[in-house]
């Protein structure tokens, strides 16, 4: 059932990717910009809503490990002098492994306390990046990250952003449909019910947590390599918040639901912060609307409208 | 095959459980009765590693696994359903037997292998056995009680259990659903050879398809012996079937 429903929606996504990569050939510079922040972000909304939708994790600071990814990249070319690719790989591992470190310490807490101490402890390195000018550029960041030339101009960044993107996502995608995604699912629904079938839980959910920075940290170098700067607000929790957000406003429980919230609340922020300083105040309402009227986010909705349509006729 | 000795637990000072024994042998159907309160179900919590004992020790198949966590308690070869419906309500009813045959067979790190291609004929062995092929692919959250009373079993089930432990299987359920259930119980019993230790309120049942019972009451095993033994015990009467003198028949 599984299967046949992948290969219904398969030659969609290949639309998708195909439009995708057409971008740069219509669009300007700046759209090609914003398309790849979209996607860097998505993936990153993504990776949240693997431990939070499919996990059932509190994951209330996600940025951090965004941000981790992106500095380990940015740190790694520009003070290690080895070759820049290495730092595609240093920066999420780094995240992966901050997550798995933060994991430990706030796994024995249930839900919303973990949530609780998982800012506190995101915070904690947020203020760390900030303080630590002589290594991090404190609150000035890093800025002009020196890339190799083939992902340097404006279209290479947007390519290698959108592959890395469609890979990492087609990588998570098969880990959630994984028996590891179906004891991950349990887990979500009824932990003390997985334990009695046999499943380790809090130990499905650290390799969950790990993945999910590594994947945040993925989605920090592309950032990286679309903009070509890092800094502390990168993990602030107000885009742990907006992270959140996405997720409830896309649909935790649909796949791309992270992705289509991603789309509208960058879109969102590109657009109003530019009319007015208001931006927190407007996620505050929509994060409102979002869960007055649409509990199951935009595709929840349209999936439950589709199904609705076909069940009329 | 399991030996429980005088196991305790109490809640803010409350003894639920206050050194209840009991053992079952392998192959048997055993029955714990017992009124409301009587700490059944948190009897079971603390054989299967849900709550951990005071006091008391849990042997099975010769090894402690007195206060062991459930999952290590479940890969010895318990396994359980519960008295109140404890399924994956998001999971569809194949999905909810799918993971714990997945889990069973330790694949639940793999995390590559589509699940949709895994444990296929396993699952919907169990799910025809149980009766619930129909079914297969709504979500649980949309069934009946009977059917997720049965879901609860069937997911119990895709442990491949050596000893099964149902609490109150099929309180809430219709007459025929109840007459289903029994009859499953049974062929749990004979063909796949899975010892069950189970309570039960209704006492025709338990005198039906138990081997032996062990009584409870105030959290304390009152008797422990044949169906024979415990309908003629006076303190059972008193206690529990109210007090009336003559043998229950
Ligand atoms: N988690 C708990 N916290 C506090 N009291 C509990 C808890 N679980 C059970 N009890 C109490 O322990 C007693 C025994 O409960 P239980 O084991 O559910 O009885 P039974 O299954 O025989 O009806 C009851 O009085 C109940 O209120
Ligand atoms: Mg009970």
């Amino acid at each position: 059932m599984n299967s046949s429903v992948f290969r219904r929606k398969l030659p969609w996504v290949i639309a998708a990717l195909v439009v995708l990569l057409c971008f740069p050939l219509f669009l300007d510079r700046f759209y090609v910009y914003l398309t790849a922040i979209i996607l860097l972000t998505g993936l990153c909304a993504t990776s949240l809503n693997f431990v939070l939708g499919y996990g059932g994790v509190f994951q209330f600071h996600h940025a951090v490990f965004y941000g981790v990814g992106a500095y380990g990249t940015a740190l790694m070319i520009t003070k290690s002098g080895l070759s820049p690719w290495l730092g595609f790989i240093v920066g999420p591992v780094a995240a992966a492994i901050v997550g798995l470190v933060i994991g430990v310490i706030c796994i024995r807490l249930s839900k919303l306390y973990f949530g609780m101490l998982q800012i506190s402890l995101g915070s904690l390195v947020w203020a760390i990046v900030y303080r630590w000018y002589s290594f991090t550029g404190g609150d000035d960041g890093i800025h002009g990250v020196p890339l190799p030339d083939i992902i340097s101009s404006s279209n290479g960044s947007y390519y290698f952003t959108l592959i890395v993107t469609a890979v990492s996502m087609f990588i998570l995608y098969r880990m959630i449909k994984s028996p590891f995604g179906s004891a991950l699912q349990g887990i979500r629904d009824n932990p003390v019910r997985s334990e009695m079938i046999g499943v380790n839980a809090k130990l499905q959910q650290l390799l969950a947590l790990s993945i999910a920075g590594f994947f945040g940290g993925v989605a920090g170098s592309l950032f990286v390599v679309v903009d070509n700067t890092v800094f502390p607000d990168m993990m602030f929790w107000t885009l742990s918040l907006e992270l959140i957000i996405m997720c409830l406003l896309g649909g935790w429980l649909s796949y791309l639901g992270p992705m289509v919230g991603a789309a509208v609340i960058v879109l969102l922020r590109t657009y109003v912060s530019g009319i007015t300083g208001y931006w927190a105040l407007v996620l505050g309402v929509i994060m409102m609307a979002v869960i007055f009227f649409l509990p199951n986010g935009v595709l929840g909705y349209l999936d439950r409208f589709v199904k609705k349509k076909v069940r009329n006729k | 095959m399991l030996e429980v000795t005088s196991l305790s637990k109490s809640f803010d000072g409350f003894k639920a459980v206050n050194n209840a024994s009991l053992s079952v042998k392998e192959g048997e159907v055993v029955a714990v009765i017992g009124p409301n309160g009587a700490g059944k179900t948190t009897l079971f919590n603390l054989i299967t590693g849900v709550l951990k004992p005071e006091s008391g020790k849990v042997v099975f198949k010769g090894e402690d696994i007195t206060g062991l966590p459930p999952y290590q308690v479940c890969r010895r070869g318990i396994s359980r359903s519960f008295q109140v419906v404890n399924v994956f309500p998001k999971l569809s009813v194949f999905e909810n037997v799918q993971v714990s045959v997945l889990s069973r067979q330790k694949r639940t790190w793999n995390l590559f292998t589509p699940s949709a291609k895994l444990a296929i004929a396993e699952t919907d062995r169990i799910l025809g056995d149980v009766g619930l092929m129909e079914i297969r692919d709504g979500t649980s959250a949309a069934l009946s009680h009977g059917e997720r009373k049965v879901l609860e079993i069937a997911i119990a089930l895709g442990g491949n259990p050596e000893f099964l432990i149902l609490d109150e299987p099929t309180a809430g359920m219709s007459p025929e659903e109840t007459t289903r259930c029994i009859d499953l119980i049974k062929q749990l019993k004979e063909k796949l050879g899975i010892t069950i230790l189970f309570c039960e309120h209704d006492m025709e049942i338990v005198f039906s398809i138990s081997d032996r019972i062990m009584v409870m009451v105030r959290g304390s095993t009152i008797i422990e012996g044949t169906c024979d033994d415990v309908r003629c015990c006076q303190e059972v009467q008193d206690a529990y079937l109210g007090g009336s003198d003559a043998c229950l028949t």
